[in-house]
């Protein structure tokens, strides 16, 4: 944060953050930098950013940073911050609102994890059901990690803890017409 | 007592044998589970990540059909995933958002539903007493480290659960089965979830931790109730002894595993057979060393 001139920032950048944090049902001044978020943390050793800093990176109006930040994607959503935050700021919310926004404008920091999102969604399009098989295929293809769980394939399949073939919902259609409604509502707003 | 059942996609895959031991206590204390019948995927965990209108409506669809086919019937949920996408879906159903989610669905939704998990269900007072007279074993040797992982928990706001840092009910029903239960710091620390497919290097250290606190604890085993939490702890424990030189030997057990072996049922029965991490042995000590009450 060294040489940020805050006072250039641009006003659409404040109402940006502002309506991102609106979204997750949020309020940036709750926020008081006492870090217990970040302390409880299970995945901060990894992180860019800490929590508590990318807080303070949308307090302070520097919305390009927390949006290219790998923090939100790194965040496992187990919600030790929202549910420790003395001042009860719903942290993990916020993580997940910037990271979809980021999502939204193409800015995906951890492409990996970006592809497991997408591809775990494929097979629900398909089948209304999630099948492990179709995502790791289409995972293991894009990733550049092809190989990856292959040791425990012949385990799974013997236990049938792997499915060769998908289980289906009857309404396949009703399934992706809900995903397809969602897709253009989350656009529209 | 009756329950609708959303089993979630795990019952049928990877977590097999959650299915097959559930299957077993329920039966064996005369707990209905009913099926919701053309139930989809809840959306966990991708669903949320990609929009809040995705998070909501994949399990609020199922909150739906439950109103229509199983009316008045609390909704029972294995997977801790899927509990919380179903108690958001509930909440918002109780929100003003409730019209926006019922035209996304295109299926009226009152929130009627009561959203219970397996913890929830067998902790109820009569159910407990049916588990403990249909319990005919006592696996007194093991000294279990009861992991409850997030979402039955976290956030309170969505699970109203009032114990979130240190929850005692799962540790109350293993009891049950004579066993021992550890005081340990990693109840509810989270094991990672789907991050050891994408990013592994940085997933690895949760499962140490977890590993190494319940194991200091004196635990020489884990129960869960969460399939993916289960598949986490249970097929990763070689790669993550491999990775810090470490050889933990902590096999891993759903709590209703644990339960039908109380109860008599064989490694086949309930799934104890097909576990990644070696879990036979453990039992096997204990029926050879205590019969029967």
């Amino acid at each position: 944060m060294v040489g940020k001139n805050l006072s250039l920032l641009p006003d659409e950048n404040k109402q940006k953050i502002e309506s991102l944090v609106k979204k997750a049902g949020a309020k940036l001044s709750d926020c008081y930098q006492c870090g217990k978020c970040s302390a409880g943390c299970p995945m901060a050793e990894s992180m860019d950013l800490m929590p508590r800093q990318v807080l303070r990176y949308l307090q302070l109006g520097l919305l390009q940073e927390a949006l290219s930040s790998q923090a939100p994607w790194i965040c496992a959503t187990c919600q030790t911050c929202s549910a420790r935050c003395p001042h009860d700021v719903p942290i993990a919310e916020i993580m997940e609102a910037i990271r979809r926004q980021a999502d939204q404008m193409g800015i995906r920091p951890l492409r990996r994890t970006y592809l497991f999102s997408k591809y775990f969604l494929l097979p629900l399009k398909l089948f209304g059901r999630n099948h492990e098989l179709t995502l790791t295929m289409f995972y293991n293809l894009t990733s550049g990690k092809l190989f990856q769980h292959f040791t425990y394939l012949p385990a799974m399949l013997k236990s049938r803890k792997l499915k060769i073939w998908p289980a289906k919902v009857k309404n396949r259609l009703a399934v992706r017409k809900i995903m397809e409604n969602c897709e253009k509502e989350a656009q529209n707003i | 007592m009756k329950y609708s059942y959303f089993p979630g996609c795990s019952m049928e895959a990877t977590g097999i044998e959650y299915a097959k031991s559930l299957n077993y206590v329920n039966r064996a204390i005369g707990l209905d589970f009913i099926e919701i019948e053309d139930w989809n995927c809840c959306g966990a965990t991708a669903g949320h990540t990609k929009s809040h209108e995705l998070g909501i409506a994949l399990p609020l669809r199922n909150l739906a059909l439950a109103e229509q086919q199983l009316p008045g019937l609390a909704m029972a949920v294995p997977c801790a995933s899927c509990y919380s996408r179903m108690k958001y879906a509930l909440q918002a159903a109780h929100s003003e958002e409730r019209e926006k989610f019922s035209r996304l669905i295109d299926m009226p939704v009152e929130g009627s539903v009561e959203i219970v998990s397996i913890m929830d269900i067998y902790s109820v007072e009569k159910t407990k007493t049916a588990i403990s007279a249909a319990i005919t074993k006592r696996l007194s040797n093991l000294k279990i480290a009861c992991y409850y992982g997030c979402l039955y928990s976290r956030p309170p706001k969505i699970t109203m659960a009032h114990n979130i840092e240190n929850p005692q009910n799962m540790d109350e029903l293993v009891r049950l089965t004579g066993a021992t239960t550890v005081d340990w710091a990693y109840k509810t620390e989270c094991c990672g979830a789907g991050h050891h497919v994408d990013i592994p290097q940085e997933s690895k250290p949760l499962l140490y931790r977890i590993y190494k606190n319940a194991r200091a604890n004196g635990a020489n085993a884990l129960v869960t109730a969460c399939p993916m939490c289960m598949l986490n702890l249970d097929m990763r424990q070689g790669a993550v002894n491999k990775a810090y030189d470490e050889n933990f030997d902590l096999p891993v057990y759903y709590l209703s595993e644990i339960l039908a072996i109380a109860m008599g049922a064989t490694f086949k029965e309930c799934g104890v057979a097909s576990h990644f991490h070696p879990a036979k042995k453990l039992l096997q000590k204990e029926n050879e060393t205590k019969e029967v009450v």
